[in-house]
């Protein structure tokens, strides 16, 4: 059994029973196969949920989560008021759910286990937990044991005696745990997702569902978080808006960009090209009650007064141009060309994310051919070689037959053999090395070919212009 | 240090043009020939739509007079190449080191790729807002049904509207009915120095000029100096004779 409703509780049934024995108690029980992933996943939207009060949520084993919301009380009447607004907003969502806020999180979570609903005050936690049992500290079943054998049922009374005492019969970890129960020893919570450099919200009673409405949003949320960017010189590399809705599904969608920004209106441009592009597009169904933009990867961006360098304008607007349509159609098709340090073709440039391209290391570009001289690259290349038949020369004649794509061509003209060995340090399996030639065929078309030095067949590797 | 040029002033400058009644003075880049610009009335037109068809089985060739024109007319500002993936598929994708080898720098050629032909007139027209920018070539492949005149009018105003030039390289795909400034037909041409061959020469009939006649050309691109000249930088050869290509593409006439 790993799990139960409050029913079977009822019937005495405990989790980690044996199926046989549960029905034996119960004929009539209800099993449902478990399924832990999908218990993750949910507790996972549940915290997506949660995060409406706190961005410091934490996972808290399989079943439970936690929540920093240091500072954070006021905002929602006090904490009585919180606590009772988190717990009735999840009940209403249909989950069955025991809560208690608390100075510490053990004793946070040893209230919810037991006193559902409550609110330790700060320095009060020793007080509030006192009387509640030993086992509900959740620690393992041997400690509980021993401590039930040493006659320590309640926390107070473990609590009360010599730490010294203590931590000779259960060892200094369990005395950690008492300390950090009893906030005299800290204990971070380490949130589920990192927190945002900077991060505006803004909660609607009415639940807001249009485009405008919502584009009207992101403006006035850009704005506050655009001005906290500059107080700061600094320009965010990743922007991250929230959509809470009503009935509790929260959507995150993320912009990327290749320089830091603040402008609220290139904010709301780039969330707009993302919007549009959306293959699962944006649904408020009842709408949305929150709306939350995080700016990430903050950098220093100083203020351009004016543009007295026209090309460093240029690149600056095309950033921008490229953000835009990284946004919409994935900054994995916005690409720019850099230089590689290798002959090998296929590697001697490549094609990078434009927004990332200063990511890379930069190798000047070197042109193969002299002055004068015809370009020895081809402007298209494939991606994979194709087969080519080299049929035969033509008899009488300086001229071969070539069979590529189901067509016969005369090359009349061909000029090799460019060798070019594989980079046998930078792969596993040595490839065979590759003889390049230009050719070109009777109307003029120019092909790269290469044959494979150890199988001795042709490949079209790409065209000239 | 160069002057700052300040797109509002730009547009007042436009906008005072129009007032008067005056034709906006449209720039024009010669491409280096003499007989083609003076059919072009100078060269070829900045701020408008041109269309490059590759003759079948010629694509390559057409992509390089694509990259050249857009090169040329783009006067040192960056050119963005949105492709189609099926179209890198099928004739190969753009290589930076064939760009270079051109003479064009591949630093300053951003590329876009798109999966749909919808997806690349809709970046094309943001693209083209940019004035930064000094050209976008739009590669398309076969004869998409969202490239109708609708969408050729948008290419060309928004291409006007800011000064930016598309260039339209369509692969495999008969010329058909479009707002184009100029359309060209081109097609490899056999290197007619044995000593020094490959140089990129192309055979590249104009079959629309909405400013003045067609003509159709060899021209070879100068990979040193950046500019369209006469293969070999010789006197032009007579255009052959070709029965099969003329009848392929009909329109096609010698220039006068």
């Amino acid at each position: 059994m790993a799990g139960l409703d409050r029913k079977a509780t009822a019937f005495g049934i405990k989790v980690g029973q044996p199926l046989a024995n549960a029905r034996a108690m119960l004929p009539a029980l209800k099993v449902v196969a478990a399924n832990p992933a999908a218990d993750l996943k949910l507790l996972g939207r549940i915290a997506d949920w949660c995060e409406r009060f706190t961005p410091l949520v934490a996972l808290d084993g399989a079943r439970a989560l936690l929540l920093d919301v240091t500072g954070a009380t006021h905002l929602f009447g006090g904490e009585q008021a919180m606590l009772d607004r988190i717990l009735r907003g999840l009940e209403a969502q249909g989950f069955a759910v025991r809560g208690a806020m608390a100075g510490t999180a053990l004793a946070a979570q040893a209230l919810s286990r037991r006193r559902s609903g409550t609110v330790a005050q700060p320095g009060t936690e020793a007080e509030a937990v006192a009387s509640l049992p030993v086992d509900t500290l959740n620690l393992d079943p041997v400690t509980t044991h021993a401590f039930r054998r040493a006659g320590l049922k309640r926390i107070g009374q473990a609590y009360g005696r010599d730490r010294r005492e203590l931590t000779s019969r259960f060892g200094a970890r369990l005395v950690y745990m008492l300390d950090t129960a009893f906030a005299r020893a800290e204990t971070p919570v380490s949130p589920r997702r990192p927190l945002p450099d900077y991060r505006a919200e803004r909660a609607f009673a009415e639940p807001i569902a249009t485009e405008d409405a919502i584009r009207a949003t992101l403006v006035a949320l850009a704005a506050s978080l655009g001005e906290a960017l500059e107080k700061r010189g600094e320009g965010a590399r990743r922007l991250e808006a929230s959509f809470f809705r009503a009935d509790g599904i929260v959507r995150r969608i993320a912009v990327e960009t290749g320089q830091p920004v603040r402008d609220p209106a290139v904010v709301e441009r780039l969330f707009r090209e993302k919007l549009a592009s959306l293959v699962d597009p944006l649904d408020p169904g009842f709408g949305f009650d929150l709306v939350r933009l995080a700016a990430d990867r903050a950098e220093r961006a100083d203020a351009v007064a004016a543009d007295f360098d026209s090309d460093a304008h240029d690149a600056r607007e095309i950033r921008f141009l490229a953000d835009r349509l990284a946004a919409r159609f994935g900054s994995d098709r916005m690409l720019a060309f850099v230089a590689g340090d290798t002959h090998i073709p296929e590697a001697a440039f490549a094609a990078v994310p434009a927004q990332h391209a200063a990511d890379f290391a930069s190798v000047p570009w070197e042109r193969i051919r002299r002055p004068n001289e015809a370009p020895r690259r081809p402007l298209r290349l494939f991606a994979k070689p194709e087969h080519a038949g080299i049929l035969r020369a033509v008899p009488g004649s300086n001229t071969l037959h070539m069979r590529w794509r189901k067509a016969q061509r005369v090359l009349v003209r061909a000029e090799g053999p460019e060798r070019i060995a594989m980079e046998w340090w930078r792969h596993q399996e040595t490839q065979p090395t590759r003889d390049y030639w230009r050719a070109e065929d009777g109307e003029g078309r120019r092909l790269w070919l290469y044959r494979d030095t150890e199988t001795a067949q042709w490949f079209v590797h790409g065209a000239l212009a | 240090m160069k002057p700052p040029t300040s797109p509002n002033k730009l547009a007042q400058l436009r906008a005072s043009l129009a007032k008067a009644g005056l034709p906006e003075i449209q720039a024009r880049v010669p491409l280096g020939l003499r007989e083609a610009d003076e059919v072009l009335k100078g060269g070829l037109a900045c701020g408008a739509c041109h269309e490059v068809f590759a003759s079948a089985g010629h694509e390559a060739s057409a992509t390089g007079f694509a990259a050249s024109l857009a090169w040329r007319v783009a006067r040192g500002k960056r050119v963005l190449w949105i492709v189609q993936d099926f179209s890198a598929l099928e004739f190969g994708a753009l290589a930076a080191t064939g760009l270079l080898e051109l003479g064009i720098d591949p630093a300053r050629v951003l590329m876009l790729r798109v999966a749909h032909a919808e997806d690349a007139l809709r970046a094309a027209s943001d693209a083209l807002t940019c004035t930064a920018l000094g050209a976008v070539v739009i590669e398309l492949m076969g004869a998409p049904k969202v490239l109708d005149l609708t969408a050729s009018r948008r290419l060309t105003l928004a291409a006007g509207e800011h000064g930016v030039t598309a260039v339209l390289l369509r692969l495999g795909a008969a010329p058909d009915a479009s707002s184009a400034s100029t359309r060209w037909v081109v097609r490899a041409e056999t290197s007619s120095d044995p000593e020094n061959w490959g140089r990129p020469v192309f055979d590249c009939a104009l079959v629309r000029n909405r400013h003045g006649g067609t003509g159709q050309w060899v021209m070879e691109w100068s990979c040193d100096n950046g500019h369209f000249q006469a293969p070999g930088g010789a006197v032009v050869p007579e255009a052959r004779d070709r029965p099969a290509a003329a009848a392929l593409e009909p329109g096609r006439r010698s220039a006068a």
